[in-house]
């Protein structure tokens, strides 16, 4: 199907369609088994200005926004939904800095993310909150000039191979969401030191982490938009990166769809190739169906975004939503299609399925995206009877 | 430092396809990439600009006006400009041709220090087209160069030989071939890909450079292709293994029938 990409965008799209195939493939399956973190993509990805496609010129950027994150997360996806995340997770832990940092906090930061110098990761998630992000214990007390963080994260991404940390903590102990703010904590400050790395069941390129606030002291600076405001930062983060994870899962189910429509073909059983049997059609043209309504539903989600439209939240966790359940069940349809092999590791569609899973889970499980989509249908609806009273 | 790249377009595929009236290889419906052995040429010459630390690279090619795709191509890749020698009075060339014609356009551009190129040409195999430059340009080569580094005014160069590696100090300007042991090749860049995109080609044509009529083209070309055919596939070899008493009557059992057949 036609999307009607810009040429810049085709440019971007082939771009990183060749940096998958010639760099990412001879590595996917020796780091999914090790779960090294992919720093020799990263600087290809770096010189080939990937990283700088989301950020604005005048800060060192492509100038593109979340509609160009997501062709090149979709694209290094098809081939591995593990590596793919070097690139997506550090634009999540950018975008804080992009929505809310302030024009000095923005020129700071930045150019060395749009160069792929340094990556970003975000931090929300701790032991006893999860879907429920105000229940976060991390605490920031202003001392002085100060911040003093103490605390811990968990399951952060890029944890530990990133620089630039926008986390999100408590600075008003009662007031609820009030008082959570966002902070921009660097790597190498003091009292900040890294915890154990998670052992996963599929995206094992991608580095999971704990952080670890002992005292940890930023400069007040640091502090993204007021304090009070670090439950919106988050959100509103979401809200534009949710469209990457949507098209993280829709380029996995494009690539284990590829997989399954190639093995098919040249499988023969009954003196046949499987492709010709009406069972293993229909099984394809559902899975086809699914990741091109899918892929539309993310990019129109994107263009929402880009467009500068107020509320983007019900569109964007309908892509996420969507996308990540066409990517599991086309996954698990695609190990049904190629049968024992696609169960073996040498075969790369059991460890697409194993990637798939996290992304009905993380930057809000789907529960949380229903709810999100639930309540903004019915305040729609409230709004309309409202308007013809 | 100015190093002058020569690269070839040819068609994307190990299974070539040759047509049998004019012996000529098939190039319709076949995608067509810089050669492979180029592009580490290209790399090449934007390391030796790098540890140079200035000057430019052009790469040049001669061919019909698709080629300008893959000039486009290398231009993505960071260097500074492409030259493409295209005219209907160039076709039909061979190496010798091919070499003349290039050698004349490299004469045109101006000054240069190196000149680099694949070691061969995927399609042609020749390996002919750099060393015919290097000698109608009168300046030294050196083929199969695995390693190329800069010693103030001359190159040294590791050559790549059956059995080890000659390492040569070589005067410039000089012109080598390079094997793909030599670098790895970058990716282009996004803003790379959309300059090349905007960039100018340069091209000359027969009335740009000063040749000879008769040393260009189909008729400056004294290769005659009179036929192509796949060579027959060698079968394995037969190992006796044993005591020489019993294995030389069983070697002359076997050779016999074969060298009588063969007469």
């Amino acid at each position: 199907m036609d999307h009607f990409l810009t040429e810049e965008q085709e440019m971007l799209k082939e771009l990183c369609a060749q940096i998958a195939r010639e760099k990412i493939l001879p590595m996917r399956e020796e780091l999914d088994e090790s779960g090294e973190f992919p720093w020799e993509i990263v600087k290809v990805l770096a010189e080939s200005d990937i990283y700088g496609v989301y950020i604005p010129e005048e800060y060192g950027g492509f100038g593109g926004g979340a509609f160009e994150m997501c062709i090149a997360t979709e694209e290094l996806s098809k081939v591995c939904g593990g590596i793919s995340l070097a690139f997506a997770a550090s634009a999540l832990g950018a975008y804080p800095i992009l929505l809310f940092g302030s024009d000095e906090q923005k020129r700071k930061y930045l150019p060395p993310l749009a160069a792929g110098e340094k990556l970003a990761a975000f931090a929300l998630t701790e032991a006893n909150a999860g879907s429920d992000a105000g229940a976060i214990e991390t605490r920031a007390e202003l001392d002085g000039d100060e911040y003093v963080i103490n605390g811990t994260k968990q399951w952060i991404t890029n944890g530990g191979e990133a620089d630039i940390y926008s986390v999100i903590v408590r600075t008003k102990k009662s007031a609820g969401l009030r008082g959570i703010s966002a902070l921009i904590v660097e790597k190498d400050t003091p009292g900040l030191t890294f915890g154990k790395r998670e052992n996963k069941m599929g995206i094992r390129a991608s580095t999971t982490r704990e952080l670890i606030f002992q005292d940890c002291r930023v400069p007040k600076e640091n502090l993204l938009g007021r304090e009070g405001m670090g439950f919106m930062v988050a959100m509103r983060t979401f809200d534009k990166s949710r469209p990457g994870v949507a098209s993280q899962a829709v380029g996995i189910a494009q690539g284990a769809l590829d997989e399954a429509v190639r093995y098919a073909r040249h499988r023969e059983q009954f003196g046949q190739p499987v492709a010709s049997f009406q069972a293993i059609q229909f099984m394809i043209a559902d899975m086809a169906t699914q990741i091109e309504a899918a892929r539309s539903l993310v990019y129109s989600a994107a263009r929402l975004v880009d467009s500068g439209a107020k509320d983007v939240g019900k569109a964007s966790a309908m892509a996420k939503v969507f996308a990540s359940d066409v990517a599991m069940k086309v996954t698990v349809d695609a190990v049904q299609i190629l049968g024992g092999y696609g169960y073996m590791k040498e075969y790369p569609v059991e460890k697409m399925m194993r990637d798939a899973k996290i992304t009905q889970i993380y930057e809000g499980t789907n529960q949380i995206q229903r709810s999100i989509i639930g309540s903004a249908v019915i305040k729609e609806s409230a709004a309309e009877e409202r308007k013809g009273k | 430092m100015n190093v002058l790249v020569l690269i070839k377009q040819v068609p994307d595929t190990t299974d070539v396809r040759i047509d049998r009236e004019t012996n000529t290889l098939i190039r319709e419906g076949v995608p067509s990439i810089i050669n492979p052995f180029d592009t580490y040429a290209i790399e090449e010459g934007l390391r030796l600009r790098e540890s140079a630390g200035g000057g430019t690279v052009t790469v040049m090619s001669m061919g019909p006006p698709q080629v300008e795709g893959a000039l486009r191509e290398a231009l993505a890749l960071g260097v500074d400009d492409a030259i493409l020698l295209s005219d209907r009075a160039f076709a039909g060339s061979d190496t010798w041709a091919t070499s003349y014609t290039l050698a004349a356009g490299i004469r045109k551009r101006g000054e240069f220090d190196v000149v680099l190129c694949g070691k061969q040409a995927i399609d042609g195999d020749t390996a002919q087209v750099g060393p015919g430059v290097a000698k109608l340009l009168g300046i030294p080569q050196v083929a199969y160069v695995r390693k190329l580094t800069l010693d103030g005014k001359r190159c040294i160069a590791e050559r790549m030989m059956e059995d080890g590696s000659d390492v040569l100090g070589v005067p410039l300007p000089a012109l080598f071939t390079v094997v793909k042991e030599i670098n790895e090749p970058r990716l282009p860049s996004l803003k790379g890909k959309m300059k090349a995109k905007k960039a100018e080609i340069t091209v000359w044509g027969v009335s740009d450079l000063e040749v000879d009529d008769s040393e260009i083209g189909l008729d400056g070309s004294p290769t005659r292709v009179k036929t192509i055919f796949a060579p027959e596939l060698r079968t394995n070899g037969i190992v006796f293994q044993g005591e020489v008493d019993e294995t030389v009557p069983l070697l002359v059992k076997e050779l016999v029938p074969i060298l009588k057949t063969e007469i």
